[in-house]
């Protein structure tokens, strides 16, 4: 809700004006974007996530005389405009992925390539999500979204590491991928998998990682199953909050000191991003990076680590503008719970744009740059 | 050092947009003192390939920025953010006198920007490419409803806005060449203005020149418009359409408009009879066309010297709304800017001259089309006309000054319909208690 304090009324610039209640309050260009949440009286726990990439998503951005704080579908607006966001760039080529086992879309920039590439790995919601693989694409990386997994199934996936390994090469291997610029990229149970085969692969070896709420604390080995129900052995240590959603950060701690139950980070040779919120309810993924940073500090390759911490934001960190979810519907055994992600709107949203800049500048430095993969931003 | 190695980075932000708006075009990962052409290639529908081209060469940052720096030779030169579009031109060997035009306005026009190694002139394709990437540019934004019109015997396609309206309206007029031209209207429509795109030449149902109730049937069936606001409706012209623009604004009882736009046209015309009589006025005067040097027909002095019988202007003096008048000096097909000044003293003496309001480019031609439109110093043109006659006209002008003149004057005629047609209307409550 914006009061216009310009002389001329008919020019207002959202980006410039102060807004003093609504969804978001202050100065932001982007709060119409990234504080939407689902309209009241929905269900409860819903995520929004494109999953056809192909066409744009439509957000209808328009003016109410007054201040309007409900039923906005019962009231005409004064003005409205049409607007489309996409996650695939002009000229992004979308290709369906079925080889050697492996289920994946491959994302190609336009042009004569070759392009450095990224294997895009989500968490344990399991499916075959594309629009971050898309996005990346469209700022010059082949990249592949790899499914591992079917959604509800996490806990029965017989992958091992293995599976990530040829799915790595399906990418490296690809006449437009320059093969010695391969890295990953994940999220949660992703980001998981980017460790392990950072560390343990004597197949893989990628340029760089960027890893978004992960973490170490698993021993070698084993199914994704196998790791999925290592971690949530312990849960008698789940919490509820006021609202019964699950709180399953305490299922990771503490850290352990046996090095055998962790991935040895030590061996690790490529430079590696760490992005965390530290309200982060699912994880422990604050905690997770400072092991990892002591690890690193006594094998002697924490010069290769870049740690990018957010306060308040939780452990769904998206690519900008997408809204923040506190906390959404997860099928665990069969069984729908909510789980609590963390983060506080405003917060989450600062990081998910600034990590995304700097995760950019990341990438372009280990995987454009000839001089050489660096660490350091 | 070998080029492919380096992974030079390109992009071009947005690389969706509307035609008029700009973008930035980055070069990144470059080595310092690195010598690069951008190119930019584009297919229209006739299958013929435009292209424009640029030399740069990077600094010390690594990075060459279009916006920021200059061109060091090409199809343009100098700090010019969207000479790779305005600049486009037919690949070399191509048919003579095209001239690029989007018919179809409901899928973008896809301009491919690419990075050569070195200063190349020709044989882009032959050459090494180090990076491409595809630019969407769109005459409708999301939203925009483009309505084909089959009341009342029109060839029209209406182009309402994003939103619930209501909207102020136009009626939009292109020249001599008649067809259906949708693509400024639909551009108008991007920028709020109900637009009808008006064929008046060579219309489905009788074929032949209409007279002043058809544009009276359009300006009603837009004040009827349920979406369009029936007391706010303009009218602009380009060529033979300023010239109906202003008989219509000055002498139909069905039309009031809010305000007229002419583009490079004039009031000299007969305005007793018909509007098929102008024809024929053009005709009896055919023998003071010319053609230059190049085999290409001259225009304007059909209509000069301005006459001094008032039967054969319009009384411009006699006009009620505000008139804006687009004029291009070097206009070789129409004596707009003789026209423009001759308006102005009539207004001056019939005491409305405060309605008047021109903008006048020094070096610009006939064509003034919406912002970045490649320009076209001579095309091939077939008239209506019966019989209808081919030849290459010249429309005048020159590359950078009629660029420049495009881009200002959509911004300045922007202002005026939306200062003339929303204006003084109260936008609801919210403003009222300020």
């Amino acid at each position: 809700m914006y009061i216009n304090l310009r002389r001329k009324p008919l020019l207002s610039v959202i980006a410039d004006d102060l807004s003093c209640g609504g969804t978001y309050t202050g100065k932001e260009a982007m709060g119409l974007l990234w504080s939407m949440r689902p309209v009241p009286g929905s269900r409860e726990g819903l995520r929004l996530r494109k999953l056809n990439v192909c066409i744009p998503q439509l957000v209808n951005i328009s003016v109410y005389s007054g201040h309007v704080g409900v039923g906005f579908r019962e009231q005409d607006p004064l003005a409205s405009v049409l607007t489309e966001r996409w996650y695939m760039a002009p000229g992004v080529r979308r290709i369906d992925i079925k080889e050697k086992g492996v289920r994946g879309t491959l994302f190609i920039p336009h042009g004569p390539g070759p392009f450095p590439g990224l294997l895009d790995m989500w968490g344990g919601g399991g499916g075959l999500l594309e629009y971050r693989a898309a996005l990346l694409a469209s700022h010059g990386y082949a990249s592949m979204a790899l499914e591992y997994f079917n959604p509800a199934e996490v806990n029965t996936a017989e992958l091992e590491l293995n599976y990530f390994e040829t799915a790595f090469n399906i990418v490296r291997d690809h006449p437009q991928v320059m093969s010695d610029r391969v890295g990953l990229f994940g999220l949660s149970l992703g980001s998981i998998v980017s460790i392990s085969l950072a560390a343990w692969s004597s197949v893989v070896k990628p340029r760089c990682c960027v890893c978004i709420s992960g973490n170490h604390t698993h021993a070698r080995g084993g199914t994704i199953g196998d790791v999925f129900n290592e971690f949530i052995t312990n849960v008698h240590k789940v919490r509820m909050d006021e609202n019964n959603y699950e709180i399953w950060r305490g299922m990771g701690l503490p850290i352990p000191d046996d090095i055998s139950q962790k991935v040895d980070v030590g061996k690790i040779n490529c430079p590696i991003l760490l992005v965390n919120g530290d309200d982060d309810q699912n994880w422990p993924t604050v905690e997770s990076a400072e092991d990892m940073a002591q690890m690193m500090r006594a094998a002697g390759n924490e010069h290769l680590l870049t740690r990018l911490e957010y306060p308040d934001a939780g452990h769904l960190i998206e690519p900008p503008y997408s809204p923040h979810f506190r906390a959404t519907k997860f099928l665990k055994d069969g069984q729908k719970v909510i789980l609590l992600w963390g983060g506080t709107t405003k917060p989450h949203s600062d990081a998910q744009e600034d990590s995304w800049k700097k995760i950019l500048a990341f990438l372009q430095q280990n995987m454009y740059s000839s001089s050489g993969p660096r660490a350091k931003l | 050092m070998d080029m492919k190695q380096h992974c030079v980075k390109l992009s071009v932000q947005p690389s969706r947009g509307l035609v008029d708006e700009k973008f930035t075009v980055l070069v990144q990962n470059l080595l310092p003192g690195f010598q690069l052409t951008i190119h930019a290639l584009h297919q229209c529908e006739d299958g013929h390939s435009w292209e424009a081209f640029a030399h740069y060469t990077a600094n010390a940052t690594s990075i060459v920025n279009v916006s920021q720096d200059p061109s060091l030779g090409g199809t343009y030169s100098g700090v010019e953010p969207m000479g790779l579009l305005w600049s486009l031109r037919p690949v070399p060997g191509s048919k003579t006198g095209l001239r690029l035009r989007k018919m179809n306005v409901q899928t973008p026009m896809g301009v491919t920007i690419s990075v050569y190694q070195g200063h190349q002139k020709e044989g882009f394709l032959d050459q090494v490419l180090l990076a491409s990437v595809v630019v969407e540019r769109w005459y409708m934004a999301p939203g925009v409803r483009r309505v084909p019109i089959t009341e009342g015997r029109l060839t029209a396609t209406l182009f309402l806005p994003s939103g619930p309206g209501p909207f102020p309206g136009l009626l939009d007029l292109w020249g001599w060449g008649g067809k259906l031209v949708e693509y400024r209207a639909a551009l108008l429509a991007s920028h709020g203005i109900a637009s009808m795109a008006l064929d008046y030449l060579t219309p489905k149902e009788t074929g032949r020149m209409v007279d002043n109730d058809y544009f009276e049937t359009a300006y009603r069936v837009l004040e009827q418009h349920p979406q369009i606001l029936g007391s706010r409706i303009a009218m602009l012209g380009l060529s033979f359409g300023a010239g109906v623009t202003l008989r219509m604004a000055v002498y139909s009882k069905g039309l009031k408009l809010s305000c007229a736009v002419c583009i490079n046209g004039s009031h000299v015309q007969p305005i007793d009879g018909p509007l098929e009589q102008i024809m024929t006025y053009f005709n009896k005067n055919v023998e003071k066309t010319r053609f230059d040097e190049d085999n290409q027909l001259i225009c304007r002095d059909l209509m000069l010297p301005i006459p001094t019988d008032p039967s054969l202007k319009v009384d411009v003096g006699r006009l009620q709304c505000p008139l804006l008048l687009v004029v291009g000096e070097d206009d070789q097909n129409w004596p707009t800017y003789e026209s423009a000044m001759d308006m102005r003293e009539m207004m001056e003496r019939a005491g409305n001259s405060h309605l008047l309001t021109v903008l006048s480019y020094k070096n610009a031609g006939h064509l003034i089309q919406p912002p970045f439109t490649p320009f076209t110093r001579a095309s091939t043109f077939k008239s209506v006309t019966i019989p209808p006659f081919t030849m290459m006209a010249l429309w005048g002008g020159e590359l950078v000054a009629h660029s420049r003149a495009q881009e200002d004057a959509w911004r300045k005629t922007l202002v005026f319909l939306r200062e003339n047609l929303y204006g003084d209307m109260k936008p609801g409550a919210l403003f009222s208690n300020l």
